[in-house]
């Protein structure tokens, strides 16, 4: 066999096509038409990555006594790990999208921190500076890896509300993460200088502790900012992992990942009129609400019939879903409104606000799994407008993005961030469940408006109620 | 105080520009309201009734000389020399095909606002004073129609004998056509319409009409809401359609106008000579050159066979309370938004889209046409995020009220420190920056135009990319010491079930994401 030649280089080469591979992937996840094709490429540029590195590795280990028992490992976790993933991805409710992604993004994390560990434990022989560069490197590896771990548990607990998902106020928390920072870059200079395990095990338990503390500190309302960011850590952690391992790939999936993860995150809090900085410093939790005991009036309730006569003879209705209708699983009942009023000549059109739901564009898949056509699920900006228009707005589940108070109040907690602007409409139904403030604990006025009238109950059963009725 | 002028119109004209309610709110909008004796007479709006609104009623000469004046027909010559310079006159000033009215206009050194200018925008619908009149002059056509028919519209079985209902083909369905299919089909008709844009049809069908579809490969897309002209064989295959329905139908109801040119003809003397006696057309665009073929502006033609041809141009004056009504309510609509300070003030802020669109002369100069304005949201904030997102993407850290200055410092010191890392790196480390600053540009901007719909399908993709991490492990598996084998074995597993679970996820997700016209009920 010629030099050139070698399994090194062939699988050199399949890394550059996985790569490709990958991007075209996401930019085919950018739009709906190119959106299947997207995965496909995602598929075959990881299917193309893997058999190369096992195929590299076969190579390398044939023949070497201790590597057999490695390659029966990697068969057997390769099987094991694949069909637990594959059950859970088809058993796993719609509504439980965002704990999935969140548990699926610790996994990343964990998985770094061990190669983080591995590449301590069994070391390339490296001389003088590369072995210094080789050391920062197993420490930041590490250090990413247990911050995304903890802190993807964390959202996944407090999703799947297992935890509290108020947010977690200890004093001085700032000044506890950046202590955080300053330790870890302290011991990685000495680790650069000492490579001991002990100093491993301090960073790995430092890591773990920043992460949780981080998400802990965020409220559960700013959840979707949080699973993109971790997102983008879990990129990033891979990328940190390339570096450590000499491996390209790695390190361009990583990168990948990881600057299209803080992008999207960037673009949520865009739309939040939040600062970007301070999702990544974590701890931006909304503050408890200073007056929370004005008296805003009286609120009116409205039975499923009398809403049912109200859509009967509307013109235009505006659906505004929210987290409440993700609880309630109520997206089959409203797409059977939905068809049936449409039907009935009304024009019916969902309007999405950037962070409705505990992840970006949840309540977009939620409607898409009950089959709403995706042309008339319209976004913040393209239906604000038209709400002073709207005869009917209903409002089933959603609490802090419809809130005036966020446009109107400039001395609430949520002043400045953009909302749907509901209160303009003719009439506005709102489905919950009490007069509970929503997950920001800000009192929404919106509820005690002229047109806003109140139907409580299950969103679920309330609007099987007015199916009936129609 | 600025005080508005109502003025009489000339001619045939039946409307007035503002009703006794309308004077009310340009009141409140803190304007003194002149009316011209015997304006709204014809609109039966005595002028007690404006009075009582809080109007004062002039004499002709004091009304027009008002600081801003409404009328709803363009002003003639002789009204044009009465106004004073600075004057704001408000009116329907068709600009497209008046350049000389516009000259005069200008030369006199007045502010000019076309209300027939304003640009089919959601924010704008409450002042588009085309939609408006076009609604009622739709229901009159049908009105018009049934007065002029010797039948009943709906179809009836009495003890006489039984009767069938009339056959109606509207031509074009935009809001004149809507209206048209609308009144027709609560008359009891069956009701047919024909519209270039595919997209009308659910329109069409929502209120009582059966769109015929012309079978074409090509589709019309309209980007400022309106029709455009069409091509060759879709015009074959159209009035083929045409044809074939002139010689079945009743009632013909046309209403096809493309803007800034002449009316398409749709209708030929020859299908028209197909229609049975005692059919009737009414060509809306009788005054725009006409759909029909022997259509007369303004006139009503009786063909050799017996068909009755209307080709009124004045359809909506026809209905002069409810025209002048929903004529003065956009026009009052658009004094608020000219009036920001609800102070009798008005301003004119030429970075507002509306606003800009409507002046059409200010202060003596010509700003006639304006801007184009797309009615399809398109992504225009597209190239600002993108330029944020590179900032961001060179210094991911807050930029806290930088000046332009400042940033492009830190993105200098940024790069110069990449440099400086990338020069003095021992081999292999550079090769690897070098593809991991590519990388990170590439994600930035390969997403940047992601749809919203797709945020979840997305990360949840880029959370099985991530899983690549399973490589890394893969490599290890087969070290030497036990701990690392049993270790990177633990990670493989983990991470085969984010690669295997991420992909399997996204493609269930992407399965339920469907276009309406492929869902079945």
């Amino acid at each position: 066999m010629p030099e050139t030649l070698t399994p090194e280089s062939i699988a050199g080469a399949a890394y550059i096509v996985a790569a490709l591979l990958f991007i075209l992937s996401l930019a085919g996840l950018s739009r709906h038409e190119t959106a299947r094709a997207g995965v496909g490429y995602g598929i075959a540029g990881m299917a193309i990555a893997l058999t190369a590195t096992i195929w590299v590795t076969v190579q390398d280990a044939w023949g070497e006594p201790g590597s057999l028992l490695g390659l029966v490992l990697l068969v057997v976790t390769v099987l094991i790990g694949g069909s637990i993933g594959l059950w859970r991805a088809r058993i796993v409710e719609m509504t439980g999208m965002p704990e999935l992604i969140a548990l699926l993004h610790s996994f990343v994390g964990l998985a770094a921190v061990i190669v983080g560990w591995n590449g301590h434990l069994d070391p390339p022989a490296l001389e003088g500076a590369l072995a210094d560069i080789h050391h920062a490197e197993v420490f930041i590896g590490i250090f990413i890896g247990g911050v995304t771990f903890t802190g993807s548990i964390v959202a996944f607990l407090k999703l799947s509300a297992r935890m509290k998902s108020a947010p977690l106020v200890l004093p001085g928390k700032n000044v506890m993460n950046l202590g955080a920072l300053v330790v870890f870059v302290a011991l990685t200079v000495w680790y650069v200088m000492d490579s001991q395990l002990w100093l491993l095990v301090v960073v790995t338990a430092l890591a773990f502790a920043l992460g949780w503390h981080l998400v802990a500190s965020i409220g559960g309302g700013d959840m979707p900012v949080v699973i993109s960011m971790l997102n983008s850590y879990s990129g990033w952690a891979a990328a940190a992992a390339g570096f450590l391992l000499n491996n390209d790939l790695l390190i361009v999936t990583g990168a990948l990942v990881g600057s299209s993860g803080a992008y999207l995150s960037y673009i949520m809090c865009k739309a939040m009129n939040r600062s970007f900085i301070s999702v990544i410093a974590g701890g931006f939790g909304i503050e408890a609400p200073a007056k929370g005991d004005t008296d805003l009036g009286e609120y009116r309730e409205i039975q499923a019939t009398d809403a049912a006569e109200l859509l009967k003879s509307a013109e235009r209705v505006v659906i505004t879903p929210g987290y409440g209708m993700a609880v309630a699983q109520a997206q089959y009942p409203v797409a059977d409104l939905t068809h049936k009023l449409r039907e009935r000549g009304v024009d019916v059109r969902f309007g999405i606000h950037p962070v409705a739901g505990r992840l970006p564009g949840h309540m977009n898949v939620l409607l898409a799994e009950a089959k709403v056509p995706y042309d008339i699920v319209e976004e913040m900006d393209e239906i604000n407008d038209d709400l002073a228009t709207t005869s009917v707005v209903l409002v089933i589940g959603a609490n802090d993005t419809v809130n005036p108070a966020a446009a109107e109040d400039p001395g609430s907690p949520i002043a400045g961030m953009p909302v749907l602007r509901v209160w303009e409409a003719e009439n506005v139904i709102v489905f919950k469940r009490s007069m509970a403030s929503g997950y920001a604990g800000v009192p929404n006025p919106l509820f005690y408006r002229e047109n806003a009238q109140m139907l409580f109950g299950d969103a679920k059963d309330r609007v099987e109620d007015i199916l009936k009725a129609l | 105080m600025t005080r508005i002028g109502v003025v009489t119109e000339q001619g045939s004209e039946t409307r007035v520009a503002a009703t006794p309610a309308t004077v009310k709110q340009l009141i409140g909008l803190g304007y003194e309201v002149a009316v011209e004796a015997g304006a709204g007479e014809r609109s039966s709006f005595p002028d007690d009734a404006y009075v009582a609104a809080g109007a004062s009623i002039v004499p002709t000469a004091e009304a027009i000389t008002s600081d801003i004046v409404l009328k709803v027909n363009a002003p003639t010559d002789d009204e044009i020399a009465q106004l004073r310079p600075g004057t704001t006159l408000v009116s329907l000033l068709s600009p497209a095909l008046r350049p000389d009215l516009l000259e005069a206009l200008s030369a006199r050194g007045v502010t000019a606002i076309a209300l027939d200018a304003v640009p089919r925008i959601s924010r704008a619908q409450s002042m588009d004073v085309l939609s408006s009149m076009a609604n009622i002059a739709g229901y009159r056509a049908v009105v018009e129609a049934a007065h002029e028919f010797g039948r009943f519209f709906t179809g009836q079985v009495t003890a006489a004998g039984k009767v069938p209902p009339a056959k109606v083909l509207v031509a074009g369905a935009g809001v004149a056509g809507l209206a048209a299919i609308g009144a027709a089909s609560s008359l009891g008709a069956i009701v047919r319409a024909t519209d270039p844009r595919p997209e009308v049809a659910d329109q069409v069908k929502s209120i009582g009409g059966e769109y015929l579809k012309v079978e074409v490969d090509e589709v019309m897309q309209s980007t400022d809401g309106y029709a455009k002209a069409t091509s060759e064989a879709y015009d074959r295959r159209a009035a083929e359609i045409y044809s074939e329905q002139a010689a079945d139908v009743d009632i013909i109801i046309t209403t096809a106008l493309i803007p800034g040119r002449p009316a398409p003809r749709l209708i030929t003397a020859a299908d028209v000579a197909s229609m049975r006696p005692g059919s009737v057309i009414v060509d809306m665009a009788a005054g725009m050159g006409g759909n029909v073929e022997g259509s007369v502006a303004g006139e009503r033609v009786v063909t050799p066979n017996g068909v009755v041809i209307l080709g009124y141009t004045d359809l909506a004056s026809r209905l002069p309370t409810q025209a002048s009504q929903l004529y003065a309510t956009n026009l009052v609509n658009l004094v608020k938004l000219l009036t920001p300070g609800k102070d009798g003030q008005l301003v004119i802020d030429f970075d507002d889209i509306v606003q800009r669109s409507v002046t059409v002369v200010r202060d003596g100069e010509t700003t006639w046409p304006p801007p184009p304005v797309q009615v399809s949201a398109a992504p225009a904030a597209g190239s600002a995020t993108k330029a944020d997102a590179a900032a961001s993407a060179a210094e991911p850290k807050p930029k806290r009220q930088l000046t332009p200055a400042g940033r492009a410092g830190l993105i200098a010191l940024g790069i110069a420190g990449l440099f400086l890392l990338n020069a003095f790196a021992p081999q292999p480390l550079p090769q690897h920056i070098t593809v991991f600053v590519l990388a990170v540009v590439a994600g930035f901007y390969v997403i940047s135009k992601v749809a919203h719909a797709l945020h979840t399908p997305l990360m949840s993709v880029t959370n099985a990319i991530s899983g690549i991490i399973i490589v890394g492990a893969i490599v290890q598996v087969t070290s030497e010491v036990p701990a690392v084998q049993v270790l990177a074995s633990i990670a493989i597993l983990i991470a085969s079930i984010n690669v295997f679970g991420g992909f399997a996820v996204t493609r269930r997700m992407l399965s339920m994401f469907a276009k309406g016209d492929r869902v079945s009920s």
